[in-house]
Order: structure tokens, then sequence, then C-alpha cells
């Protein structure tokens, strides 16, 4: 374990610091009649606001150390991923929520589990400080990837309705019809992922890590991290797309091999 | 005569508004038949041949396949042998060959060889020749694209042919090529083989079938 870890305290005087360096932000756009300023208003009151709470509901949790609030946290973030990750997508269908939310919830608490249980070891497993952040950087990452596999997958197949229908009619199975659709679905979700390993490191240093060395992690010790959290987002963004692709699949294609084209809606 | 394909009573609302869209249609193809369908746009035609491809859910009525009633997993099978045409049957990127090929790429005939000496009569009668196979498909005129499209569905060897507006985009030349490869294929083939033919031409209707079926407003008004 790393025990030398030592950080700055910041107190809220440093903070509202910070937040002339947006007042200027906004007396630019003033100037400038850029009419951001309302906008620029709210965005930053919403930060705030929202990332206080944060700051209050996990002071609680983690005084808590107990497996119950860390379980209910982890069950609203992946709600909230859920409706987040079909909210993107530009068509719709019914049981779009359910595929999105089940293979959400599946493919992030397995990979966590695993990354939290089995490679980081810790104990106990539900030790708040690891396992929500690790749940949230892997949610934020997966729900992209889920989103775009969704979007894409809708989008092939109407844009190829009649490519669809033509392999139906010419006796395929609608496995056989839909996989072209589910392939390039589960390719475009992970594009993000591989495009941010392929990067790593180059273009910026990755937010977890950036964190860790802030707070005194030897850097050695802050890319290995890094590398495993890379890890456990490519495989949950590989299994939640597959996930959720192949239930939208088996909404869309019922039992008698047709396309439920009709069932579809553009947002 | 045998009878191949049954469709009794069949009906499809319209998923949004309800209004029926096919309503008590009820129609028979035996071995042999050469039939037209006829009828206003928008009379359900389109609908009908789906319906009879099973491609799209009824809302009642049934189809049935040598008078059985066609399980779930059988529907892929059924399509080989009632072969639906779309109105623009989409031709796939790359060559003729790769299209006509495209069938076999699937599991169920998989342990069948592409006939490439059939495919080859089929052109001559065309007037092509077999270096057609290697044209690329974005070269090919409309004309030329639905005929692939016949082609690629007369190689599956299905027993009826659903065939939806094909002439509807070809000139002269072209449509009498369409009709004479179909005609070709009924006639010359085992003598089961049918077709039910979509046409808005009258003279059409009269040149391809024995017997004419009228659709108005999802219905079958004569036969």
């Amino acid at each position: 374990m790393i025990d030398q870890v030592s950080y700055l305290e910041l107190s809220y005087w440093q903070v509202a610091l910070a937040t002339l360096l947006i007042l200027f932000n906004g007396a630019l756009s003033l100037v400038l009649k850029l009419g951001l300023g309302r906008r620029l208003l709210i965005a930053a009151s919403r930060t705030t606001v929202q990332l206080l709470l944060v700051g209050l509901v996990l002071q609680k949790v983690f005084a808590l150390r107990h497996w119950a609030p860390v379980l209910g946290l982890g069950l609203a973030m992946v709600l909230i991923a859920g409706l987040a990750a079909v909210r993107r997508t530009s068509r719709r269908f019914p049981g779009i929520w359910l595929s999105s939310t089940l293979s959400i919830l599946v493919s992030s608490w397995v990979v966590a589990g695993i990354g939290l249980g089995a490679i980081v070891r810790v104990e106990p497993w539900y030790l708040p400080q690891y396992a929500i952040p690790f749940l949230g950087m892997i949610l934020g990452n997966a729900l992209t990837g889920i989103s775009l596999g969704l979007d894409r997958f809708t989008e092939a197949l109407v844009q190829g309705r009649d490519q669809v229908e033509l392999y139906l009619a010419l006796g395929a199975t609608r496995w056989e019809a839909a996989l072209p659709a589910i392939r390039q679905a589960v390719r475009t979700g992970m594009i993000p992922i591989l495009n941010s390993m392929t990067v790593a490191g180059l273009v910026s240093l990755p937010g977890m890590m950036t964190g860790q060395l802030l707070a005194g992690v030897p850097p050695a010790q802050a890319v290995k991290y890094q590398i495993v959290i890379m890890f456990l987002i490519a495989s949950v963004t590989g299994l939640g797309t597959v996930g959720a692709v192949l239930l939208s699949y088996l909404r869309l294609f019922n039992r008698r091999h047709q396309f439920a084209y009709h069932l579809m809606r553009v947002t | 005569m045998t009878q191949l394909l049954a469709a009794h009573e069949l009906g499809r609302q319209s998923p949004t508004t309800g209004q029926w869209l096919l309503r008590n249609v009820s129609l028979q193809v035996d071995s042999g038949d050469r039939l037209a369908l006829v009828g206003p746009t928008g009379s359900g035609k389109s609908l009908l041949l789906r319906a009879l491809a099973l491609l799209d859910p009824l809302d009642c009525g049934e189809v049935r396949w040598r008078t059985r009633a066609i399980p779930d997993h059988d529907v892929p099978r059924y399509r080989e042998q009632v072969l639906y045409l779309q109105q623009r049957s989409p031709v796939i990127e790359g060559t003729v060959a790769h299209n006509l090929q495209l069938p076999f790429s699937l599991h169920r005939r998989e342990s069948l060889t592409f006939p490439r000496d059939r495919t080859l009569v089929l052109l001559d009668d065309l007037g092509k020749g077999a270096d057609f196979l290697d044209s690329r498909t974005e070269n090919l005129s409309g004309g030329e694209r639905q005929l692939v499209a016949v082609l690629r569905a007369l190689l599956v060897d299905p027993a009826v042919l659903l065939l939806d507006e094909p002439s509807a985009a070809l000139d002269r030349q072209a449509t009498s090529d369409l009709e004479r490869l179909v005609d070709r294929w009924q006639s010359a083939g085992p003598r089961e083989r049918a077709y039910l033919w979509v046409s808005h031409d009258p003279s059409q209707a009269e040149r391809m079938a024995k017997r004419t079926i009228h659709l108005q407003d999802g219905r079958v008004v004569a036969s």
C-alpha cells in the first residue's frame, strides 16, 4: 500500500478564488456579446452544487464503511448510466431502456468485481474509496460505447432495411440478416476506448492518473493503476456494447425471423 | 395440380393508426400457376406479398405451405421456397458474381455450391457473356441491376416467386428481358414452379398471367 500520500488541503476560500476565473470568462462574454453569460452561470452553478452534493454523499458513504450504501450508490450510478446511454441515441424502440440498463449493470458489476476482488484485491471488497471511483470511471466510459453502439445498430438497420430484408427473403435466419449491423455497432462502440488506449499518456494524462499524482502517489504506481483501469474500461465497453446490441437484436427480430422495423421511432 | 401456397383470411393493421391495411385476404397458389396481382396504388399489393413471404407479423389469418402451417424455425426454409423479390431489390457492392453467390453464403445453403454453369446458361439467354459476372455492380444500368436481382432469386431455386413490380423502373428492352427470364424459368423447369406478379400495367398482366387477382383497399375484389 501507498503510505506517503501527501496533498495540499484546499479551503472554501481557495475555491472561491477559482470562481474569479469564471467571472472573468463571464465578463469576456459580455464584452464580446457572446451571449454565453447565462449558460456559463448555470453550468458553473451546476458543477458546484452537483459536486458538493456528491462530496457530501461520498463523505457519508466512506464513513459508514458498510457494503449496503456502496451497493445502493453503485445501483443508482448504473441506472443513471443506462438511461444516459439511451438519451444519446437518435432512434428508440420499446425495450431499449431495459437493454441498455441491464447490459450496463451486468457488465460493469462483473468487471468491477473482478477488478476490485481479483486484480487490486481490495479488502473488504466494498471499500468505497476504491469501489466507487472504479465503478464511476467504468460507467462513464461504458455508457459512451453503449450509446454509440445502440445508435449505430438502429441506424444500420434503418438505412440498410432493404438489405436486411433481402437476406431474410433469400432464406437467411434473423441472425444472418442482422449480423452485419451487429458487427458495425460493436465496432463503433469500441472506437472511443481503442482511441484513448492508443494515445494514453501521449496527448494528455488520463484523469485517474492525474488525480493520483496530485495526491502524491509515485508515478510508477499511478501508471499501474491507470493501465488496470483502462483494461477494465475496455472490457466493460466490449461486454456492455455486445450485451446491449444483442438484447436490442432480440427485440427487433422476432422468433419468426421477421425484422420489426415498425417498432423503431425517431426521437 | 397441387396446392402450394394458401393464404387464409389474412389481416394486417397499421401499427400506428390501427387502420386495416389488409383485410380478409384469401388466395391460393397452385403448382404451375401464373398469377398477376393488380390494384391501385396503396391497395396493399406489396403488403400482401410481404405477408405471403412472412416478412411482416400478421394481425390475423394464416399462411400455409403445402397445406401445413409453418412453424417459426421453418420460416427461413419456407422463404427459400416462396421467394419474395422486393420492388427495388438491392444489389450489394462488389461484382455481379458476388451478388449471385450471396444466397450460397448463408448457413442453410452451405452444402450447396454456386451453380456456375446454370448461371452462364441463364446469362447467355440474356445475351450476356461470362465477363458479365465480373462487372462491378456500381457500373450496371438500372435494368441490369434488376436482372441481377432476379437471377439471384432464381438461383435459389424457389417453387414460388413473388415479384413486386419488378419492371416498374425499366425500359421496354429490359422489361422484355426480365419477362422472358421469368417465363423461361417457369415453363422450362419442374412443373411445380409458379409465380405471383404484381404489376400496374394491364398489358403486362395479360402477357404474363393466366389468372389475375384484383386488390382494392386491402381486400380481394375479384379473381
